[in-house]
């Protein structure tokens, strides 16, 4: 029991905290039912196919595949690899996380992870085509083509800044969480 | 209409899976089970940050926010709104483009819009779940600030 209540903690804090929220601010009240309504909704709709992809792909794809394909020596094309699965990817970011693990778990280099993280956030392919027609094809394509650049150098950053014993921590971490 | 994508691709793969080998895809299904449920302390607290955020920062009041101020204050606020909210894109950009319409800045809507995909704020908890607290961190503050760049870019761009 204790072990769930320290697990939930937060969760439970935050579920306090909603409550005070809605006392305090009665104005906000209908408005954050029905935020909270839309917001379960939706995750309830992306949250299975995503764990079923992530469950598949921990069962089916080999570990050496994935460490030929998108690891530490696989180059160019591991990072080319990443930015097309995310760009191929659909629904919100948060989703990405636990494909992530998963990648981590299979043995994909921490800078590809971070590729795809980028590239789910934002370049996905429908919302792009979304994007050029509400906001038209120059500011679509011109985010897209600063983003592609953004993506790489944040990815590269934040690799080279993060200690390597952090990353191998967030690896072993990675295994438990899949 | 991504979700759809997201839902074929995942029968498909389970089917594909199913006809190969029964015992693996139900190993499959118990590992997407335990992961969800490895996850949900932390999702429960983004869903309740999101639901809070989302009613104080409806689409109406995030239009006049981008819509009042232009200039550099402008960019930063309308990348800080884009930072702390979590906004599916098929509402963001019909919403972006009425904003554009009615004369906002393009590099104030690429500001949003930039930082609206690249940082989560809101869903912090997660992402410190599978990337640690420094990580995260440090990819959200990269990603504010590449925002700004980004929209100073389309901003270049749309106008040239």
């Amino acid at each position: 029991m204790s072990v769930i209540l320290k697990r939930y903690k937060w969760a439970i804090g935050a579920i306090c905290a909603f409550v005070v929220f809605i006392l305090f601010f009665p104005g906000y009240r209908e408005k954050s039912f029905t935020s909270l309504t839309t917001q379960v909704q939706t995750m309830l709709l992306v949250i299975p196919p995503i764990f079923i992809l992530l469950g598949l792909i921990d069962v089916w794809v080999p570990r050496e595949k994935m460490i030929r394909y998108m690891g530490e020596k696989a180059g160019a094309k591991g990072g080319l690899l990443a930015f097309l699965l995310g760009s191929f990817a659909a629904g919100p970011l948060y989703g990405a996380f636990p494909f992530a693990a998963v990648l981590m778990k299979k043995g994909a280099s921490f800078t590809n992870i971070l590729i795809f993280i980028g590239a789910w956030s934002t370049t996905k392919i429908p919302m792009l085509l979304f994007e050029m027609e509400s906001l038209g094809k120059r500011f679509a394509l011109a985010r897209l083509a600063i983003d592609i650049v953004g993506i790489i150098i944040i990815a590269y950053a934040i690799k080279r800044i993060v200690a390597q014993k952090e990353i191998e921590r967030l690896y072993h971490a990675a295994e438990e969480l899949v | 209409m991504d979700t759809y994508i997201l839902y074929g691709i995942a029968s498909l793969g389970l089917l594909a899976s199913f006809l190969k080998d029964r015992k693996k895809t139900l190993a499959a299904l118990k590992k997407a089970w335990k992961s969800f449920e490895g996850i949900l302390p932390q999702f429960l607290v983004v869903l309740i940050l999101v639901a809070i955020t989302l009613a104080v920062l409806d689409t109406a009041t995030i239009s006049r926010i981008l819509g009042e101020r232009s200039g550099i204050w402008g960019v930063l606020g309308a990348s800080l709104v884009g930072a702390v909210t979590l906004i599916p894109g098929f509402v963001a950009f019909p919403a972006a483009a009425a904003l554009l319409a009615g004369g906002a800045g393009a590099t104030q809507i690429a500001a949003f819009v930039s930082s609206l995909m690249m940082v989560g704020v809101v869903t912090l908890p997660m992402e410190m779940k599978y990337f640690g607290r420094r990580v995260a961190i440090l990819r959200n503050v990269f990603a504010f600030i590449f925002s700004l760049v980004a929209a100073l870019f389309v901003g270049w761009a749309v106008r040239i």
